[in-house]
């Protein structure tokens, strides 16, 4: 067989070459990331902060094996201390233990305070709205960290130590729902006597636009340089048993009682572990 | 935007409105100059059955006009255009509207990313963010008092690139960048080439709805700074900051509007996967549109404006187009 010779000159159909979606340049000179985290910040700060974690707080973990290594899960702690000491140490033991990143969700207030909410920021801090979290959990599979009682938690004062506020309107549990990740809860002793509130100055709070203005037990023995210098109490941090939902994610609304229900469930499972830590304590420094 | 109408066989006619002569030369495309209401629009609808309108003229920089002129434009301009498109037995088939993310805001509540679908946290303060809340909302009576007309409401991050003048690329073009004292805010940019694409895209494909236009990733306004190599200028005090951005305007120092004093301390994002979705190539990441501003500022700093004022070329074209002398023959397609 002879192949039939094409006449010079005809057309040829040619696949016509499919566009390729050549990488944009995109000339970035930062690491700083879209939550405004940066990698070299955060490992500075890592650095800064690890001689306090270790020999400072000697923190303490138990059960870390059953934080995931890979996926979304949602961390949800106790919250303590005027200002609250446990939200770094739960950060840098699990980024340095699990070597993965944790994005820790605060307030919105931390934005609008200058110096302080960038390098909050930059540390791997990200403002608590849903969206923000359903994006980190669901879409980018991180970890993010929440404290469910908000401000409510480090704003109590001594004498109301290790006694859980409110979960919030349980909007930490449908967020977990949505997108379809676990809730870990972690149970940390230690942050309350870090720096214990005596009372507070309600009306000073009003003035600042701040929910409250405590005077500590670290101001008195350190006069104004008590804001930064913590007591060294022993950490102790304990992880509880994942929380899954059997539930679809990605739903337009859920059972309102069942969130409600999921975080009283949290809630109650997270404060018998607490005492039962603080009955196993022999003292709150070793 | 024309020009990249006059580009597309498919597109017949077009006709600019502006309250300006073109800046750009244009072949095909027949210029009318409006008032700054574009009062004469409903006319030059039914005079000429056109089937689109590309609404382009909304203001979102209010450092260069005052808020009667600014209510007047945006707001009267586009009810007139509406008016216009919305005329009982009317031709128009298609209105995009550009507007701005601006009508999302800039506050401390706001998510890290603004999906469509998602409102502002706070309520706008400046007279520009009131105008497009205003004006979007007429858009949203319109869209659904007319469903034989298709809507596409874009809206666009702030604008970089090589020739557009904001009032962040004045800040920039001066060698400083001014920022709130404590505050390195995540912004967001497309690059001016990406917006017309985007406009082009939504005639083309007839998008329905509102879609976010912006470059991937956000980048903090300190590397902007670095990127395009000017100084960061922590000018402004955190507290009492519109007072002084004032203080300095009045100087002639800085020309800070009050929602870019926003942005500056609290940034933005907005989420431009629904666009992408929809099939929509951006050339340009964040970073790559700060980086062609950057370009183009470094080449205006060494040949100085790159556009003379007058060239013969377009005399000539005019030439070509209008005079009976020239000998006219069928374009090939």
């Amino acid at each position: 067989m002879v192949e039939p010779i094409r006449r010079q000159g005809a057309l040829v159909p040619l696949r016509r070459p499919e566009e390729r979606a050549a990488p944009l340049s995109d000339p970035r000179l930062s690491d700083v990331d879209e939550w405004g985290r940066s990698e070299h910040i955060r490992e500075l700060t890592r650095r800064l902060y690890d001689p306090i974690y270790r020999h400072w707080f000697r923190a303490e973990w138990e059960g870390l094996e059953k934080i995931p290594t890979e996926g979304g899960a949602l961390l949800v702690a106790n919250h303590a201390g005027a200002i609250p000491s446990d939200a770094p140490a739960i950060m840098h033991g699990i980024e340095t233990e699990l070597n993965r990143p944790v994005y820790g969700m605060a307030d919105h207030m931390f934005k609008g305070m200058p110096v302080i909410g960038t390098l909050w920021s930059r540390a791997g801090g990200v403002a608590a709205h849903p969206e923000n979290a359903y994006r980190l959990l669901r879409e980018q599979g991180q970890l993010a960290l929440v404290f469910p009682e908000g401000t409510k938690g480090p704003g109590k004062i001594y004498t109301e130590r290790y006694q859980l506020r409110r979960f919030g309107r349980g909007g930490f549990v449908e967020i977990a729902m949505r997108a379809g990740v676990p809730i870990i809860p972690i149970a940390v002793v230690g942050a309350e006597e870090s720096m214990p509130t005596l009372f507070k100055v309600p009306g000073l709070a009003r003035i600042l636009g701040v929910p409250y203005v405590p005077i500590t037990a670290n101001m008195l023995m350190f006069g104004p340089l008590g804001l930064l210098a913590y007591f060294p109490s022993k950490f102790r941090l304990r992880v509880l048993d994942p929380v899954r939902f059997d539930v679809p994610p990605d739903q337009e609304r859920y059972s309102k009682s069942r969130i409600m229900d999921a975080a009283e469930d949290i809630r109650v499972d997270l404060q018998e572990t607490l005492y039962d830590m603080l009955r196993q304590r022999r003292s709150v420094w070793f | 935007m024309a020009q990249a109408l006059e580009a597309d066989r498919d597109v017949d006619h077009i006709i600019g409105l502006d309250v300006e002569e073109p800046k750009v030369p244009l072949e095909r495309t027949e210029y009318v100059r409006a008032d700054q209401s574009y009062s004469i629009l409903a006319r030059i609808v039914k005079a000429t059955q056109i089937d689109t309108i590309v609404h382009t003229f909304l203001v979102v920089d209010s450092t260069h006009m005052s808020g009667r002129q600014l209510h007047e434009t945006n707001v009267i301009g586009t009810m007139n255009l509406l008016a216009a498109a919305g005329a009982p037995e009317g031709s128009v088939r298609h209105v995009i509207v550009k507007s701005s993310s601006l009508v999302y805001g800039s506050s401390m509540q706001d998510p890290a990313w603004f999906r469509e679908s998602m409102q502002r946290t706070a309520p706008p303060v400046s007279r520009v963010e009131r105008s497009l809340v205003e004006v979007e909302s007429y858009l949203r009576d319109f869209a659904v008092d007319n469903p034989h007309v298709t809507v596409t409401l874009l809206r666009f991050a702030n604008v970089l690139g090589t020739d557009i003048v904001t009032p962040i690329s004045k800040a920039l073009e001066t060698g400083i960048a001014p920022a709130i004292m404590g505050f390195d805010p995540l912004m967001q940019f497309v690059e001016e080439d990406d917006v017309i694409r985007s406009l082009h895209f939504a005639f083309d494909r007839q998008l329905q709805g509102v879609y976010n236009v912006a470059g991937d990733g956000r980048i903090p306004w300190s590397e902007v700074a670095h990127i395009c190599g000017v100084r960061l200028v922590p000018m402004l005090p955190p507290i009492l900051t519109g007072l002084t951005a004032g203080a300095l305007s009045s100087l002639g120092l800085t020309d800070l509007p009050p929602e870019l004093l926003d942005l500056l301390r609290y940034g933005r994002g907005i989420d431009n996967r629904k666009l992408k979705a929809a099939g929509f190539r951006y050339r340009w990441t964040s970073a790559g549109a700060i980086d062609s501003f950057a370009q183009a500022r470094r080449l205006r700093r060494s040949v100085g404006a790159s556009r003379p004022s007058y060239t013969y070329e377009r005399d000539v074209e005019n030439f070509f187009r209008r005079s009976a002398a020239v000998v006219r023959r069928p374009v090939e397609s």
